[in-house]
Formats: structure tokens, sequence, C-alpha cells
């Protein structure tokens, strides 16, 4: 494939916001009739790179370069009209298409001018030589609202193609389709690029990548890891390559786990894709910490919406100290020594509008500690606010400072403050570190590892692999709502955890026997 | 030249009041436009306005008299909104609270007036805060749009009024005129000065507004009226019962403006009519705007909401200039607080275009 003109280039991308680096010097070439998997887990840097190239976001370095008349040619940074005029077409995650408009007019829409008459016929002769062209199958004439999302999938192509696409970018295509869509769209894919499309597919899913693609691009934390080609990749090298080589930060002495304080047994929970769980069982045992990995999406927030108090299962039984938990009671659980540390820490962990104190004391507010008889006691809250933000070096104003105005990481340490303080006995921390830099995530790391060897039972939900072999004494891999157990972390590699989270559970027995 | 938005991290005190003022002022400068056109000049007519609303005791207590109810509703839109509860709803709870005091006062208990106006007040409030509460519920279940419900209720609620005063509770010594039977006198709230119609309802618009005020700064219920408000995801999370607290400001929001309805009811006419109120309800969105939701600042924005319509009515009188000019002040200093508040959340700056690099 490496003998077709390269239709499009980026050279030395590099993209940072505040202090997290996005992009660290990434080059890639894509050549006429070529599918190139983007391969890395979620924050590798793969949507940053290609909302760069569509001219959604402007690089701090590098450039991006397109096949024009006159050979490569350098985009303007920032432009998606650039972008889109030089043939780059971009199938997001989240379909961009007017649900109350046909498809035709879905394509058409931004290609003419605002008062066009009588171009229906052509723009409909074009798009159906596209159609016969590439097999992508569709009613023209449906309501966008109607149609299927493959179908909806299939006007957003047509919309690119229409636009004399040289290079078609697809965000995590699959991620909303069934498997037989799935499929099919593979089929189109090859199509296109067997009439000269240049294709890029963006993925976290490793067998569907190996299935389409001639080559595959690994990123991991914002670098390129490594790039192969399809047909000789092995299966568990690039297991390895996507989720990297241990990095140890946190000294972690080996766990003495004591009895069960939180339990789940077979538990099933209803509810969005996403987070629905089928048939789960977890123990949490007293000193020890629980790793659960997983590619996000495979009912990790069930999990964390169970133990956090928002939700109930729908058949099974959760249990807190050998007791049934069947109401879901925030304030019950907070008041019985849990703490949970929210996936999403700004949108559901902190009110950013109130200040760190209210936002210390908000979950306990109604307790005795903050209030009597209905009224605040703004001075115990004020008091508390101060210690935390001694203790665990929040940085800011002071107490009476709003919360929207703290930096991610001294967000969580208000929040680690907030639950660590009351000495919890069972503690939710889901994607603690997320965001943060090196040295909040070690602090966030020892706190964490401090409450565990004071004898709580931890549960740390992570995407970051590295993380959760750092803190991790035992791993539970989630995959499609059902739970399996890894067993201790010594003895554990990356590849098997990578593959258990793409729902190869059996190669770890094969690997084990 | 490029202009960009910066938001703001904080915006003091001082500059949201400055906003509110310069949101009045500017919407009386854009009313000097209609006001020429009409033939008037508008120094002269703004002096005249002046003059209605506070150039003497009766002028001025006729002001306090018309912010009563404002001062209510204007509450009610204020304590609602707070909590991201779009309360459109307030001019049909003042009419429901009106009718329960009607029902309640006109004869149905005898009680001492000590006792009396409490039990009205009461009923008012529950009335009031029942027609809030049912459209919160539906809300909740259904996720039916609460201001499209408040607001359409205001229409059915004002046809069941007309049809209570032309048929049961109409009095039959009005002379045809459709209107209810009046209260009886134990039911009436006391003039606050002798010649005057100002009334207790002045008192309990201001107590309202000091308990809302208290509410919000010192008790666990502000704190978590304003956390639901705020962020409902991380209220949630935090183990607030949004659901919960959203009703208990649909009864709060819903009874102040009941209350606004007693008011009228019993400390002004004396009986229920259709005409009861010119748009208390919908004004008190303004009011409530106006005052950037601070419950002491809905009392000032009340009074200036207040005078601009009795001052328009007086210089009307006196120059021929259509009152209407008073809808058209308190409706653009709305949409001046509306584009001000633009500015509390943005700095604008503006710049030359830089070179992307």
């Amino acid at each position: 494939m490496t003998n077709t003109p390269v239709l499009l280039s980026l050279h030395n991308i590099t993209k940072r916001f505040g202090a997290l680096t996005a992009n660290d010097g990434i080059s890639l070439d894509l050549h006429r009739g070529e599918i190139l998997a983007l391969l890395g887990e979620n924050g590798a840097g793969k949507t940053t790179l290609m909302n760069i190239l569509f001219g959604h976001y402007v690089q701090d370095e590098g450039d991006v370069r397109v096949l024009g008349d006159g050979g490569l040619t350098t985009l303007p940074p920032g432009s998606p009209g650039a972008a889109l005029k030089a043939g780059i077409g971009m199938v997001h995650q989240h379909f961009t298409l007017a649900e109350n408009l046909s498809g035709l007019a879905n394509i058409r829409l931004g290609t003419e001018p605002l008062l066009s008459f009588g171009r229906e016929g052509a723009a409909r002769a074009k798009v159906q030589k596209i159609i016969a062209e590439s097999g992508l199958d569709v009613d023209l004439d449906r309501r966008v609202a109607d149609l299927t999302v493959g179908e909806k999938q299939r006007i957003e192509i047509l919309k690119a193609l229409y636009r004399d696409a040289k290079v078609l970018i697809l965000d995590e295509p699959t991620a909303v389709l069934t498997p037989q869509e799935a499929d099919g769209l593979f089929v189109v894919l090859r199509r296109l690029a067997a009439n000269g499309l240049g294709v890029i597919f963006i993925s976290h899913k490793l067998g569907e990548v190996l299935a389409v693609s001639h080559r595959i691009l690994v990123l991991r934390g914002g670098k390129k890891a490594g790039e192969l080609v399809t047909a000789n990749a092995d299966r568990r090298a690039i297991a390895d390559l996507m989720v990297g080589k241990a990095v140890a930060t946190v000294v972690r002495t080996p766990a003495s786990p004591g009895e069960v304080l939180f339990a789940l047994e077979n538990v099933s929970l209803h509810g969005a894709s996403g987070r629905s769980l089928s048939g789960v069982s977890l123990a949490l045992r007293a000193g020890e910490v629980v790793g659960l990995a997983g590619v996000s999406g495979n009912g990790q927030s069930g999990i964390a919406a169970l133990i956090s108090g928002l939700a109930v299962p729908t058949s099974g039984t959760m249990r807190l100290y050998g007791e049934t938990v069947s109401r879901a009671d925030p304030r019950a659980l907070v008041a019985n020594g849990v703490a949970r540390m929210p996936e999403d820490r700004q949108h559901d962990g902190v009110v950013g509008t109130m200040s760190v104190a209210d936002n210390i004391a908000i979950e306990e507010v109604r307790s005795a500690a903050f209030s009597k008889m209905g009224f605040l006691d703004r001075k115990a809250m004020r008091e508390r606010a101060t210690a935390a933000i001694a203790g665990y070096d929040v940085r800011c104003q002071g107490p009476e400072a709003e919360a929207r105005l703290l930096s991610g990481g001294n967000v969580q340490k208000l929040i680690l403050a907030r639950v660590l303080e009351r000495g919890p006995r069972v503690i939710l921390a889901n994607q603690p570190t997320r965001g943060l830099d090196v040295g909040a995530q070690a602090e966030v790391h020892r706190r964490i590892l401090a409450a565990r060897d004071r004898g709580a039972a931890v549960l740390v939900i992570s995407e970051d692999l590295d993380e959760l072999f750092a803190l991790a004494d035992r791993f539970v891999v989630v995959h499609a709502g059902e739970l399996h157990d890894a067993g201790p972390s010594e003895g554990l590699d990356r590849g098997t955890i990578g593959l258990m989270m793409a729902g190869q559970s059996h190669l770890r027995t094969e690997m084990a026997s | 030249m490029t202009i960009r938005l910066e938001p703001r991290e904080d915006a003091g005190l001082g500059l949201k009041i400055g906003v509110s003022i310069a949101a009045g002022l500017v919407a009386l400068l854009l009313v000097a436009i209609p006001v020429l056109f009409a033939g008037g000049s508008p120094l002269t007519a703004y002096g005249l306005m002046i003059q209605g609303a506070f150039g003497s005791m009766f002028a001025f207590s006729e002001t306090l008299n018309r912010a009563t109810p404002l001062i209510l509703t204007g509450l009610a839109c204020a304590v609602a909104f707070r909590a991201k509860l779009w309360n459109i709803g307030a001019e049909g709870q003042l009419y429901i609270g009106a009718l329960a005091a009607v029902c309640v006062g006109s004869g149905l208990l005898q009680l001492p007036p000590a006792l009396m106006i409490p039990t009205v007040m009461i009923a008012g409030f529950l009335a009031g805060g029942l027609m809030m509460v049912i459209p919160t519920v539906i809300k909740q279940r259904f996720g039916a749009d609460e201001v499209v419900i408040t607001l359409l209720l205001n229409f059915v609620v004002i046809l069941l009024i007309q049809m209570l005063v032309e048929g049961p509770l109409k009095d039959p010594l009005s002379m045809g005129w459709p209107q209810s039977v009046s209260l009886i006198a134990e039911a009436k709230l006391p003039k606050l000065l002798p010649r005057l119609r100002m009334h207790w309802g002045l008192i309990v618009g201001l107590v309202a507004a000091l308990v809302l005020w208290l509410m919000v700064r010192k008790t666990v219920l502000g704190f978590e009226i304003r956390a639901v408000g705020e962020n409902k995801a991380a209220a949630r999370f935090a183990g607030i019962p949004v659901d919960a607290t959203m009703l208990k400001v649909a009864l709060i929001s819903g009874g102040l403006a009941g209350l606004a309805g007693v008011g009228e009811v019993a400390g002004v006419k004396g009986y229920l009519s259709s005409d009861l109120s010119p748009g208390f309800g919908y004004s008190g969105i303004v009011v409530a705007m106006l005052a950037g939701l601070s419950p002491i600042g809905t009392v000032i924005a009340a009074l200036f909401v207040a005078a601009v319509f009795v001052g328009a009515d007086s210089m009307s009188r006196a120059t021929g200039i259509s009152s209407y000019i008073a809808d058209l002040v308190v409706a653009l200093s709305l949409l001046c607080v509306l584009v001000g508040s633009f500015f509390l959340r943005f700095r604008v700056k503006w710049e030359r275009q830089s070179v992307v690099a």
C-alpha cells in the first residue's frame, strides 16, 4: 500500500492543554487507498489528533499537509473550512445531522448558496452515483429522525463523499453499531479504499482494527507507541503497545485483607447502555484495594452508581457490612462510612458556584456536625474547611472561595478531604487521577493507600492501567456488563488485562494453564 | 480587530447592582423615543412620573400599595428561579390564592381577626403552592416542561375564576357585576394608615423577603436549594434529595404568589373578580430578574416597577401620553437586564487579529 501517493501527512503534531500534553510530537502518513487504524485507550490522544487535523483545535507545534494540485500543501491551522475544502471528511462519534430534514437535504446542507433552485436533480444524481460505487445503500428521502443509527452513519459518510473527500476520518464508528452493522461498514470502507479513498479509522477495539485496517498506529499517553502493518501484527504485541509498561509511582506494601465490608452478590442492573450489569459479584475486603479495569462504557458506571448510593440492584443483593442495602440513599451510605469519589469530579463532585466550605460540608450538611435545628453551623463548616485546606494542601483563596476557581487537582484534593477525613471503611475511587498532573496523582495514590493501610476496603475504577497496577492488590475486569475476576495483581501483566478488557477472558485461562 | 469574550472569574456585588440600575436607566432612556413620538417631552413626562409615584404621601402610599403584590410575586419567581424551576405561573397562583381566601373568608368560618387573618393567609398560601407543586410533579414524573405548564395554567385559572364569579361565587348584591361575595370584616387585612389604601400585606411582603433572605443564607434548606439550582448532578451525588427539594421550592414559590392574591382580596378589594391582577404575576418575573434573584433586591425592584406603573398613570392623566408607556419601561428593563447579565458573565475584549502560528 505504501507505493501509492501520500494523501495526508501529519508532521510532529504537539498539543497541550495546560499541564497535560494530549499529543506529543505525532507524525503519520496516509496513503491513497489505505485504511489506517488509530488505536489507543481512552485519553491516549486519538480524538485530539483528529480534531487538530480537521481544524477544530489549533496545534501548538507541527503541521498538517494534504495532497493538492501542486503536491502536499500545508493546511492553515484551526480552520475546518480549509480542511473540508482540501478534501478531509470527518464522521464524528456523535452525528451532526439535522433530524427533521431528509437524508438528501442533509447531504446538500451547506454545500450550496442560500438561493438555489433546480439543483436537487443534479445533487441526487451525484449522491446516487456515490451510492452505486460505495454500496452505501440508504433511502435519501426519509427524514433522518426516522433512520436507524447505522443509516444515519451512512448519511454522514455520504455527506463527506459528496464534498469530494479524499480522506475520510471515522471517530469510533462502531461504538454505536450492532456487530452486523459494523460488518457492513467494514465492507463499505474496503470498497471506498479500493476506489482510492484514504481512511482513518479511530478505535480502541482491537478486534475490529485487525479486521478492517491495512496499517495500525498505536497511541499511548499522547505519544506514538508504535506503528505496524496489520498483516504481520500480533494481537498480543498490539495490546502491549496500547497499555504500555509499568511506571511505578507509589510503593505499595503487601495487603493483609480482612473481612468483607462491601459485597455485590449476583447483581444485575438494568439501565442505560454502558451502565447495565448482569450477574455481577464483587467482594471488597478490609485493607485491600481492588482495581476495576475495563474499556469505558462496559458497566463501570453501573458499579459506581451502586456503591455511590445512586442506584440499587434490579436483582441480586448488595451488602454493606453484611446488611442488605435496599434503598438508593447516598446520605445513608455516607453516614455509614462509605467514601465516594465521582468519576466526573467537576460535574458530579462539586457545585462550582458554592464555596469550598460548602462543598466540603455538602454530603453531611444535615448531620449534627454542620447544622442545628435546620440552621447551618457556619462556624463548624469554616473550621472543617480550614483544616481540610491545610491538611490536604488544597490550593485556594480560603474557605469562602468558589469551588469553580479551583484547578482539577485541587478539586480532587477537596473531594479527598471531604470523604477521607471521616475515616471511611469503604472507599470508591472512580477515575481518581484522570486529568491530574504527576504530582497530584502521586498524592492521591498515597492517600488511597494510606486509607487501605488503615483498614479501609477500596475499589479503584480507572482507565489507566498503570494506575491500577500501582494501587490494586487484586484485579477485576468488566466487559459488556459482566465482571471477571483476574486474581491478585502479582503475576498479572498488562497484556492479559488488555485481552480481558477486550472480552477475551478465556485467553487468561489458557495462559494460566 | 476581533471581539473576544472572556468568562469573568467573579462579578462583584457592586457590578451586579450596577447592571440592574443601568438596565432601569437604559430602559427609561429608550422609552424617551416613543414619548417623543407621542408629542411629549421625555423630561416633563419622567418628572410627572416621579411626582406621580413619590410626590405626595398619597402618591407614595399608592406606589407601596402597588408594590405589595409585586414583592410577593417577585419573591415567588426569585426563589423558584434560584432552584432553576421556571415558574411562569405566578399570575394563576395569585388568583388561586385569592380564590382560597374568598372560599375560607367569606363566611365559611367565623373567627376573631387574630385567627381569621392567618387562616385566610394559610389557605391562600397552600392553594397557590399546590398550583406550583402540580406542574413540578408532572415535570418530575413525565419530563414535561414547567414553563409551558405554568404559563398555560394561568389561562385555565383565569377562565375558572371568570366562571366562578359569574356563577357559584357570584355576589347576589353586586347588581350584575361579575364579582364574588365579599370577605367578612374579620378576614380583611387592616390598613396601615387611615384614609390610605396601604395594608398589612406590605408588612407580610417585607417579612417574607427577610425570611427568604435568612433561609437562603442560614438554613440547610436554603443550602440545598442553592446546590440543586446550581448543579443538580452534584447535589444528587452528595445525597441531597433533588426532587423533594424542588417540591419544597414549588410550594414556597406558589405559596408566595398565592399570598399576593390574598393581599389583593383581603387588603384592597374585599372581593374576587377576574380583573383582580393587572399582570402582577408576570411583572413578578421582571421584578425577580431586576433584583438578580436576591430577596432584598426584590423589594427594591418591586418598588421601582410599582413606581413606574403608578407614575405613568398619573403622567398619562396630565399629558395624554398613553400609560402603556409603563409596560414598555418594565418590558425594556427586563430585556436590558438580560443583556446586562451577559456582561456579568463575560468580559468583552477588543483586540487586534493575532497571528496564528
